[in-house]
């Protein structure tokens, strides 16, 4: 009896209707894509993707050159020169990121006393050349002038957990 | 105007306009099929599908078609150069020439022959041909794995498809493939055969080699079985050669099985449309289910497939043959009975 009941089943394709029941379902469910360059998915304010090096409003670049973000980098990608400016106060001459050493782990931006070195919320700056992505004090300014509003509000949110 | 094509030049010169009439169709028609499948999958997915070239993705077909028209074709050192070029062409040839005795409408058949179906029987055996020769002609394993699988399944569901066919013919009394239609004016033969039906359309999966019967490809055990060496045009064909019998396979259960050219019912609302357009939207409804079955079901394991077709279709379409005759016989419905 068994046997004719599991044939019988098998023989009406309950399974297979089931099955197709269902994915007939999804086909018309709305779809889960994200049309990526057009819609982006939303980023955390902890997410740690290109460096900037800040200013303070009145223009002043934060950096100090204490260098902690040098040498609490894991995969020595940052190198950093300093001496004393006109006047007085201690600053970079030299500030370089190997974007390709990088491992992005944000202990840089732990590291920094003066909220000097961040990582941005931008992930898109592949380049075409390897060149490219060895920044200099320059390119990490020119980040940070462009992405002062969003870091600035990713820092507020984040601050009530640091 | 009827002078002419009635000499033999006229002949052969209508018979070629004929032909483009039908292939160039029936080429389109794939590279859509292509587009439809990867929107289809896509749906069920929950993703959206190709839809950046053109308006929807409109265009993607020809984008692919021109990205392997410019691609390399690597012919493999240990191969056999001359076999290697011939198996796709044997494939995708093969896979147009069945076409010539699909009748699209009354009588709007290439070649209106009265062994239609054997015709068609015997081309789709042959492309069992295509598919070994290349397996074999690239000189490598995985390659010849998947033209073995190949062969043996597609042996083994032409048998349970023949029977299948044979049903029906009992049902028409003739070979004719517009005859097997005109039969179905009372009743499509879905109804009367449905678990022929069946077991037709999934034997017709296994033949086209498709999902949940694609072990000769099988991406994940066999990296893409018969055409791992093919690149660039040559692996164009036997992808328009499985996709033009896809669209054949669906053709034939429409002929066979859904009325082909006839409306539903054989009155107005369904009669103002034309018999073509009804057989292709038969013909897409069959196609839009071989998508639906490969995004649903998973690959079958080789014995499980063998199983399948020898221990449950050909019993199954056997006994179901000699019902068939039965019923007609104790009902004197036998065609043409002497």
């Amino acid at each position: 009896m068994a046997f004719l009941d599991r044939t019988a089943r098998s023989l009406l394709l309950g399974e297979l209707v089931a099955g197709m029941a269902l994915t007939l379902r999804y086909f018309f469910k709305p779809k889960a894509t994200i049309n990526y360059p057009y819609e982006k998915g939303p980023i955390s304010p902890r997410f740690k993707g290109e460096h900037a090096l800040r200013r303070y409003p009145n223009g002043e670049e934060r950096c100090i050159a204490c260098k902690l973000c040098e040498a609490i980098c894991p995969a020595q990608a940052i190198t950093i020169e300093a001496e004393p400016r006109a006047d007085g106060s201690r600053r970079t001459t030299r500030y370089d990121i190997d974007m390709t050493k990088c491992i992005y782990c944000g202990l840089c931006e732990e590291a920094c006393p003066v909220d000097a070195i961040v990582e941005g919320p931008n992930f898109e700056f592949a380049t075409e050349t390897r060149e490219e992505l060895m920044y200099d004090k320059e390119k990490l300014l020119t980040n940070g002038d462009r992405w002062e509003t969003e870091i600035a509000k990713r820092l507020e949110l984040d601050a009530a957990y640091r | 105007m009827g002078g002419f094509f009635s000499t033999v030049a006229g002949q052969i010169i209508l018979t070629f306009l004929e032909a483009l009439a039908l292939i160039v169709p029936l080429l389109i028609a794939v590279a859509y099929l292509t587009y439809a499948e990867r929107k289809v999958l896509a749906a069920v997915q929950l993703r959206k599908g190709p839809n950046v070239v053109g308006v929807f993705g409109l265009m993607q077909p020809f984008a692919d078609a021109l990205k392997m028209i410019f691609k390399e074709t690597v012919i493999p050192a240990g191969s056999n150069r001359v076999l290697f070029i011939l198996a796709p062409m044997i494939t995708f040839g093969l896979a147009v020439l069945a076409w010539a005795v699909i009748p699209v409408n009354n009588g709007w058949a290439i070649a209106d022959i009265n062994v239609g179906i054997l015709y068609l029987f015997a081309i789709s055996s042959l492309g069992v041909y295509g598919i070994i020769i290349a397996g074999w002609a690239s000189n490598s394993k995985y390659a010849f794995l998947g033209a073995l699988r190949s062969a043996a399944q597609m042996v083994s569901y032409e048998v349970s498809i023949g029977f299948v066919m044979v049903s029906v013919l009992l049902c028409v009394g003739s070979l004719n493939l517009n005859d097997i239609v005109l039969a179905q004016r009372n009743v499509w033969f879905c109804v009367p055969l449905f678990p022929m039906f069946i077991v037709f359309f999934i034997s017709a999966l296994a033949e086209t080699n498709r999902a949940p019967f694609d072990l000769p490809e099988g991406e994940s055990e066999i990296v893409a079985g018969f055409f791992v060496e093919y690149s660039a045009m040559a692996f164009a064909l036997f992808f328009l050669g499985e996709y033009a019998n896809m669209i054949l396979m669906s053709a034939l259960t429409t002929i066979l099985f859904l009325g082909g050219w006839l409306s539903p019912l054989p009155f107005a609302p369904f009669t103002w449309l034309p018999g073509p357009i009804w057989f292709i939207i038969k013909i897409l409804i069959c196609l839009f289910v071989f998508l639906w079955v490969r995004a649903t079901f998973p690959r079958y394991r080789y014995d499980q497939l063998m199983r399948l077709g020898w221990k449950v279709f050909l019993p199954l379409s056997l006994g179901w043959l000699v019902l068939t005759a039965a019923v007609l016989m104790a009902t004197g419905w036998l065609p043409h009975a002497a």
